[in-house]
């Protein structure tokens, strides 16, 4: 690769800019829309004029017939690069989308009324617009494939856009549901094709045509990719959607559904075409599709009185004429489908803006409420004609110039040995589609008016027919010069497309007495007969039975939603003794498959010996577990077991060398019990006995082959030597995090990235739980909760001693805290602790004291403390790149305070401060929501003071003289 | 020491899952805790027993114990402190909307007034 200046290099990121700017621009329009509809639509037009001018400096270049590009490797095992390159294909494209849509963004700020919300529209237009350049101007094939999937999503957001319309929704779905589907396809005929080639880069790709055509999957690549493209730009079978897709805003189907989604198909067969084309199946299968759909949706157009529909199924059709073009494998047949693209794109863009002044200005758009309209609103009509013209390819407009081409290829076209085939079904599709175009022509905007309308139509605003007006002067300057016009852009496409040099043809209006213009005379002249009998040939049309597409799909769909609710039925059928049973029992099949292949003898560590302290804590342990098991219909029971057990887990932990773990398990222990506790005096105290003695067996059963195996696992690892990458961790705590506790050092220094995630994940479940304990509960649930009275409690609620206990306690506890959390770094303790026995010390209050109590003395809320602490520890990794050094990094040093000695200020306390605040904010969040939704269910209200026998009045609030309040005084805080 | 705390974690996990496939939502969750227990000593047993040898580092001890067990472990522990009172409060609210506390959807809604 050469060395290129540091200006070729920024003018190289330009090329990746084109595409990104849309994806930028996008987030622009939901925020600029406070300010204004005609900002907004500046702000949307102004990202699209960048984007157009960037594209624009590569034109030089582009014509030259160089090939610009840029290229990042981004996830090169998987063959993925960032890599974009501007062709002239690639150009035409993106020139088209800019281009076209620079035309309708000025449109639609006309279009859309003051109740939609623009800012929306703006976005999604944006979002859609950068995913089109992505497919025209990505140089690999998966990059390719993931813009394609953007487009299909985002237009269905476009499509869906009046979300009040139930067409408006369901035609969204029909477009995601087919074009999703060929979407999938695509994906694997790309991965065939990648496989194939053995790279997913474009040009390596399309180098390797002969390998790829020999080889023996081409054809399913063949076939899937063309699924791909035949579903997106609506070929027959599957042209049925892009109709239904109509009843999106009218600027999204004149941008979308003719100039440049629909297209993409097309673009992709253009794009394959050096790979795939040329071959017998490539000609068969994608010459005859074009065909037919070109023929038949003609037909259906003729009979469509939405002005809408018809200009949509015409689409279709003269897509399948592009289609068809390409499928012909000729450089010449290639050359005119490209030619046709630009054509299509200026006058069918031009009329469905039109049709949808009409519908805007009329408040109808049904051809048979309309005529005469050429008398009321000259202007539009008058474009309108004018593209009418060039669709129906009547001289001089540039549709008659590809037309001409397309039946002078057909003409010569033999079809699996017969040579009549195309030439006539090529005709006809041309009759029919003059036509429509006569019918969209005589029937809407001459002749007389029929009828009052639902509004007084009148030319509107510039700013919405100044649009047409740019593609109609575009219709008629290529028609009268196209070599002049376009000439250069075709041959330069043309050339990318085919991958050798454009043929050297002249687009010109005449050739001659060929015999394309001789089909074109009948197909007029028919085609004007047809109108004629417009009458009698619809009745006729009406009186055959014919497929509906839309009904035909909504059964298959609902065949389809039947059979996965069948399925999904069969396997959850909503029991979660079921799934666990399931998925324990395949645990359990995973480990015996293990151990059957394994060794079974215990390993040859030296076994630590038994203290009789551990024996009787074993005892306690497996005496506790077992009352649970008996007696666990006793709830009460129950939840003094289960602690009992955390205690011996806690203590377990003492003796095996791990004193962080039991500070931390005991004091979970202390919250665990009272959330449990607090849970348990809403819910019922007792389990009923509902299970049979059969599957009372049977779990037990599981549970028993269970506990067997991981005890019998635990066993054998433990008597196992092993590697341990702890050696790192224990020489580096002092030297490089700066403390002696090596779990605390570990915790908030070496993985303090794990420990940044869990605090989230702690803040989040906190934010659920608060969440489900709303404060404003509803319906079933409060009146519920009123129900559940008091059923045994106690005289005296808040008992004086442990009211004045707690209140001692407090700032006792919380010196215990700070006590834990500084000296956490060096011996065991640290802020999940300290944050729990804090948590616990606040805790006790409101077990004490009462909710409503604790609660008017709180001065701050859970919610930010858990949300500081967060920042806090983000904060402090973050400092670290203020150093220059990755996230997270720390540093410390000693400082020596009186009385406490020489303490060591590590930024690792500044994060582990972080993690003190957020524990401390989830467990008294947690519980304090758990014990204001207890306060509901008591009829009473709760004593505001701190005990239920009140001493003496309390005169004047804070003099008190009665020496027990005088103790509460001075636990307890001002 | 390593047979009885592997068939103490055995024990635990025994109850956690007999607990686990009752119909109710309250043995659920203390199944659940059991099987926390269970699941939090078996990873610490992953660093292997070590009596009196703390990973705390001073300049008079002769070994230390694997730290890193402990450190997932401990915040294992605060972690299942978390799910643990997002599930019972699930149960809770679950109770209060439906009147019933089994665990299986569509299940009677009897009880409700209790």
């Amino acid at each position: 690769m050469q060395r290129r200046g540091p200006g070729a290099i920024a003018s190289l990121m330009n090329i990746a800019l084109i595409v990104l700017l849309p994806f930028i621009g996008a987030i622009l329009p939901p925020l600029m829309i406070r300010a204004g509809r005609a900002i907004c639509t500046t702000v949307t037009a102004c990202t699209t004029l960048v984007s157009l001018a960037l594209l624009l400096v590569q034109a030089p270049a582009v014509f030259r017939g160089e090939v610009p590009a840029v290229r990042w490797e981004w996830l090169p095992q998987l063959g993925l690069d960032a890599s974009f390159r501007i062709d002239g294909l690639a150009f035409l494209f993106a020139f088209l989308i800019l281009f076209i849509g620079l035309l309708i963004i000025l449109y639609a700020r006309h279009y859309l009324s003051r109740e939609d919300p623009v800012g929306r529209f703006f976005a999604f237009l944006l979002l859609f617009q950068g995913a089109m350049l992505g497919i025209v101007l990505s140089g690999n094939l998966l990059l390719l494939l993931v813009f394609w999937e953007l487009t299909t999503l985002s237009s269905f957001l476009l499509i869906g856009y009046w979300r009040h319309l139930p067409e408006g929704r369901q035609g969204a779905r029909m477009a995601l549901a087919v074009t999703g589907l060929g979407g999938l396809a695509l994906i694997g005929g790309v991965l065939l094709l990648g496989q194939i080639a053995g790279s997913f880069d474009l040009e390596t790709v399309l180098a390797q045509g002969e390998a790829i055509k020999a080889s023996p999957l081409y054809l399913p690549a063949l076939i899937l990719v063309l699924l791909g493209a035949f579903t997106k730009s609506a070929q027959f079978p599957f042209h049925f959607w892009l109709p239904h897709a109509m009843a999106a805003p009218t600027p999204v189907s004149a941008y979308l559904h003719s100039a440049t989604m629909v297209k993409a198909g097309i673009f992709l067969l253009a794009r394959l075409w050096p790979a795939m084309a040329g071959t017998d199946a490539w000609f068969l299968a994608v010459s005859l599709t074009g065909l037919l759909t070109m023929g038949i949706a003609a037909w259906i157009a003729l009979f469509k009185d939405d002005l809408k529909a018809l200009l949509a199924f015409s689409t279709v059709s003269h897509l399948g004429l592009v289609t068809m073009l390409l499928g012909m494998g000729t450089k010449l047949a290639a050359m005119a489908g490209i030619f046709h693209i630009i054509n299509h794109a200026s006058f069918k863009a031009g009329l469905f803006m039109s049709a949808g002044i009409v519908d805007h200005e009329t408040g109808t758009r049904d051809i048979r409420r309309l005529g005469g309209l050429a008398h009321v609103m000259p202007i539009t009509a008058t474009l309108a004609i004018l593209a009418t013209l060039s669709m129906a390819g009547i001289p001089p407009f540039n549709g008659f110039i590809s037309k001409e081409m397309m039946l002078e290829e057909a003409a010569h076209t033999v079809y699996a040995g017969n040579d009549w085939l195309f030439p006539v079904l090529a005709t006809l599709a041309a009759l029919f589609s003059v036509a429509y175009s006569a019918r969209f022509l005589f029937h809407g905007f001459l002749g007389e008016t029929r009828g009052p309308l639902p509004r007084k139509p009148h030319d509107p605003p510039a700013g919405m027919w100044l649009p047409v007006a740019v593609l109609v002067a575009l219709v008629v300057a290529i028609g009268l010069f196209p070599e002049q016009v376009a000439g250069g852009l075709v041959d330069v496409a043309t050339a990318a497309v085919t991958g050798a040099p454009a043929p050297a043809y002249e687009l010109a209006l005449w050739h001659g007495i060929t015999p394309s213009l001789l089909m074109s005379g009948v197909a007029v002249a028919g085609g004007l007969v047809l109108l004629a009998l417009y009458k009698p040939v619809n009745n006729l049309r009406e009186a055959t039975p014919r497929p509906e597409a839309k009904r035909l799909f909504d059964g298959l769909i609902r065949i389809c939603v039947a059979a996965a609710a069948q399925v999904s039925d069969r396997l959850q059928n909503g029991s979660l003794q079921r799934y666990l049973a399931i998925m324990l029992v395949a645990a359990i099949a995973v480990g015996a498959v293990a151990f059957a292949g394994g060794t079974h003898l215990p390993g040859d560590r030296p076994i630590q010996p038994v203290t009789s302290t551990a024996v009787v804590l074993w005892v306690l342990l497996a005496g506790a577990s077992l009352g649970a098991l008996l007696l666990h219909r006793n709830r009460l029971m129950t939840l003094i077991l289960t602690s009992l057990v955390g205690l011996v887990v806690s203590l377990a932990f003492l003796g095996l060398s791990a004193p962080d773990l039991a500070l931390t398990q005991i004091s979970v222990e202390v919250v665990t019990t009272i959330l449990m506790l607090l849970a348990l005096n809403l819910l019922p105290k007792e389990t009923p006995r509902e299970s049979r003695a059969g599957q009372r067996t049977r779990d037990l059963g599981i549970a028993v082959l269970a506990g067997a195996g991981v005890a019998a696992a635990a066993f054998a690892v433990m008597t196992r030597g092993f590697e341990t990458i702890s050696d790192f961790h224990l020489a580096q705590a002092k030297p490089g995090g700066g403390g002696t506790n090596v779990v605390n050092v570990i915790l908030v220094d070496f993985r303090g990235y794990d420990t940044f995630g869990e605090i989230i994940v702690l803040g989040i479940a906190a934010l659920a739980i608060f969440a489900l304990l709303d404060r404003n509960l509803r319906g079933a649930a409060a009146r519920r909760i009123a129900t559940i009275g008091r059923v045994t409690e106690s005289m005296d609620a808040h008992p004086l001693i442990l009211v004045v206990a707690t209140r001692v306690l407090l700032p006792l506890m919380l010196m215990v805290a700070a006590f834990i959390f500084l000296r956490g770094h060096n011996q065991p303790g640290g802020g999940f602790i300290a944050g729990l026995v804090a948590a616990i010390a606040f805790i006790l209050q409101y077990v004490a004291s009462g909710f409503a109590w604790a609660r008017d003395r709180a001065h701050y809320d859970h919610h930010s403390m858990i949300g500081v602490g967060v920042l806090v520890a983000g904060l402090t990794g973050v400092a670290a790149w203020i150093f220059g050094r990755p996230f997270l990094t720390s540093a410390f040093t000693h400082v020596h305070l009186p009385l406490i000695g020489d303490v060591e200020i590590a930024s690792a306390m500044a994060f582990d401060l972080g993690v003190f605040a957020t524990v401390l904010g989830v467990v008294v969040l947690a519980l304090a929501n758990l014990s204001r939704i207890q306060s509901l269910a008591q009829p009473e209200p709760v004593p505001a003071g701190p005990m239920d026998i009140v001493l003496e009045p309390q005169a004047g609030g804070a003099t008190v003289e009665t020496s027990a309040a005088a103790i509460t005084a001075t636990g307890g805080r001002p | 020491m390593e047979l009885l705390v592997a068939s103490a974690i055995g024990i635990l996990t025994a109850t956690g899952v007999y607990l686990l496939l009752r119909g109710r939502t309250f043995p659920v969750v203390v199944g659940l805790s059991f099987l926390t227990y269970g699941v939090n000593v078996f990873l610490f047993a992953m660093g292997r027993l070590t009596l009196d040898a703390p990973p705390i580092i001073d300049e008079a001890a002769a070994s230390y114990t694997d730290p890193l067990p402990q450190a997932l472990v401990l915040t294992a522990i605060v972690i299942s402190f978390g799910m643990t009172a997002l599930l019972v409060v699930l149960a809770l609210r679950g109770y209060l909307e439906r009147g019933s506390d089994r665990v299986e959807l569509g299940a009677a809604e009897e009880g409700a007034e209790t």
